[in-house]
């Protein structure tokens, strides 16, 4: 029974992560359906801005909370440069994308290692975070409740973004037809941006949210950038619901592979599950019908 | 008001209008007819900007707005429903309208109460997703918003192509009513007496030219046929 709570724990607290790491890719991926493989570098972005951030305000649960509204911000911005500077140029190309992005990805993470150095460094968790929370006889580290609230939270905040406001209107009508949109009156290219902003900005959350979890270097977002991806194709490009889903069954399976083998076969077995669901079901597990095309 | 001035358009290296010169007259209708692929969608798209104008030039009030992008053309009073019945299937009747309305501030909520009053079946229809309409009902849908954007000019690419003969009357009555309040409209349109009936000037598109011209109504309809080949 312990062990069953504990695997199924450790499932659900993978699947945040994976969440957090994936939400901002369900905008600018799953919308946009931009490959930017430069978005886990943003999340790296993140969690160096809660390295920096901690050595300015000392007081650690302060500074996680600032960590979090500046790391939006950061990974934001850099998400907004990345598109105006690049991006924007080569809509209608993805091949490209991919290989510029990755190129950015390259670069911010030899720009991390110039600045902060090689080795990693340590952001602190605030002390009302340390410890654990004993759940059905299991003590779950309080971290990773807060990630996991966190995750939620950011989905919660992302989906009433973009079901009740404006912006939130103007993106979806934008992604589902562009010249209509603009012919609505709406500027496509100044949504591109902010949707691109706000998606990176997540990506920056995340960073933050990782350095409760270990500590940060320069590839902390090489790590994720494949799960990420992973989650949104699986759960099916354009619905946050979808990549909600996927990111928790993904994280449940391989910690539920990873308690009878290895970290690597389990790695490969889900892949495997993978690969088989994408045969039975290309288009992820939530797909859009509607009677017209348009 | 809108005018076209010796326009070339095309799509790579076809070239597709050549030269036309289109006039919008102030307030009532002007009709562009022609057959399939006689060029009257692709003009219509460089009015609006979705297509670039290889030579010539737009004029909205006066402006030259050749250079603009689509979203600045709607913004200075040219609102445009495209052929087809297009919305956006996802968002429900009502965010396909307060989409539009976002962007008309304090004018928003009064234009939507018009909108609606020309069409009172959407209504009915606010929450329902705009993809699962019917045709005829996204047809009055996209005139809708087109109207939310508050516009002068409105340009309507075969209104009632493919449209339930139930609504087609009236999308022709909605028509009749926006010009008489002063709107001016271009209207493209196969169906010849009705776009005539209403049209004070029309314009006839022959492989990207205008072959011929003049004052509108029903009586022209046998000259204009023949000058079609109908």
């Amino acid at each position: 029974m312990d062990a069953l709570v504990s695997q199924l724990f450790a499932g659900l607290s993978l699947g945040s992560v994976l969440l957090l790491a994936a939400l901002g890719l369900a905008l600018t991926f799953g919308q946009m359906g931009v490959i930017n493989m430069a978005h886990g570098e943003f999340m790296m972005a993140g969690a160096y801005t809660a390295f920096v951030v901690q050595g300015v305000i000392a007081d650690a649960g302060v500074s996680l909370l600032a960590s979090l509204v500046i790391g939006f911000v950061v990974g934001g911005l850099l998400g907004l440069l990345l598109e105006v500077t690049l991006i924007s140029r080569m809509y209608k190309r993805p091949l490209d994308t991919l290989l510029v992005t990755f190129g950015v990805a390259l670069v911010l993470q030899q720009l991390a290692r110039d600045v902060f150095g090689a080795p990693n460094v340590d952001v602190r968790a605030p002390a009302f975070l340390s410890g654990a929370v004993q759940i059905l006889g299991v003590g779950i580290p309080k971290t990773r409740l807060f990630i996991l609230a966190l995750a939620l939270l950011c989905v919660l905040a992302l989906s009433l973004l973009l079901k009740l406001s404006p912006l939130g209107r103007r993106i979806r009508a934008t992604v589902q037809n562009r010249d209509l949109a603009e012919t609505s009156g709406i500027s496509t290219r100044a949504t591109d941006r902010l949707t691109f902003f706000v998606g990176s900005g997540v990506a920056g959350v995340a960073g933050v949210a990782l350095t409760l979890l270990g500590s940060v270097g320069p590839t902390l977002g090489t790590n994720y950038i494949v799960d990420a991806f992973l989650v949104v194709v699986v759960g099916g490009i354009g619905q946050l619901k979808g990549a909600v889903i996927a990111a928790f069954a993904l994280g449940l399976l391989q910690a539920g592979f990873e308690y009878s083998t290895t970290a690597s076969i389990a790695k490969v077995l889900l892949f495997v599950v993978i690969v088989a669901f994408l045969q039975v079901r290309p288009q992820g597990l939530v797909s859009v019908r509607t009677r017209s095309l348009a | 008001m809108l005018a076209l001035t010796g326009v070339h358009v095309g799509y790579g290296r076809t070239s597709v209008v050549h030269g036309v010169d289109v006039e919008v007259a102030d307030g009532g209708v002007t009709a562009i007819m022609g057959h399939n692929g006689a060029g009257k969608t692709t003009l219509l798209r460089a009015a609006v900007g979705l297509l670039p104008v290889r030579s010539g030039k737009v004029t909205l009030f006066g402006e030259d707005v050749s250079k603009l992008r689509p979203h600045q053309r709607v913004r200075r009073g040219l609102a445009y429903v495209p052929q087809g019945q297009q919305s956006f299937g996802q968002l429900t009747a009502r965010e396909n309208l307060q989409l539009v309305a976002d962007g008309a501030g304090s004018a928003g909520a009064s234009r939507m109460s018009d909108a609606l009053d020309l069409f009172p079946a959407l209504r009915d229809l606010l929450g329902r997703r705009a993809g699962l309409l019917s045709g005829g009902q996204r047809q009055q849908l996209a005139i809708a918003r087109a109207l939310l954007t508050g516009p002068r000019v409105l340009i309507l690419d075969e209104p009632t192509e493919g449209i339930q003969p139930s609504v087609v009357q009236e999308i022709e009555d909605a028509i009749g009513t926006l010009s008489a309040a002063g709107l001016s409209v271009l209207l493209v349109e196969q169906h010849v007496g009705f776009a005539l009936g209403a049209a004070g000037q029309y314009y006839v598109l022959e492989s990207g030219r205008v072959t011929s011209s003049g004052a509108g109504g029903a009586d022209q309809e046998a000259d204009v046929r023949a000058a079609m080949a109908l």
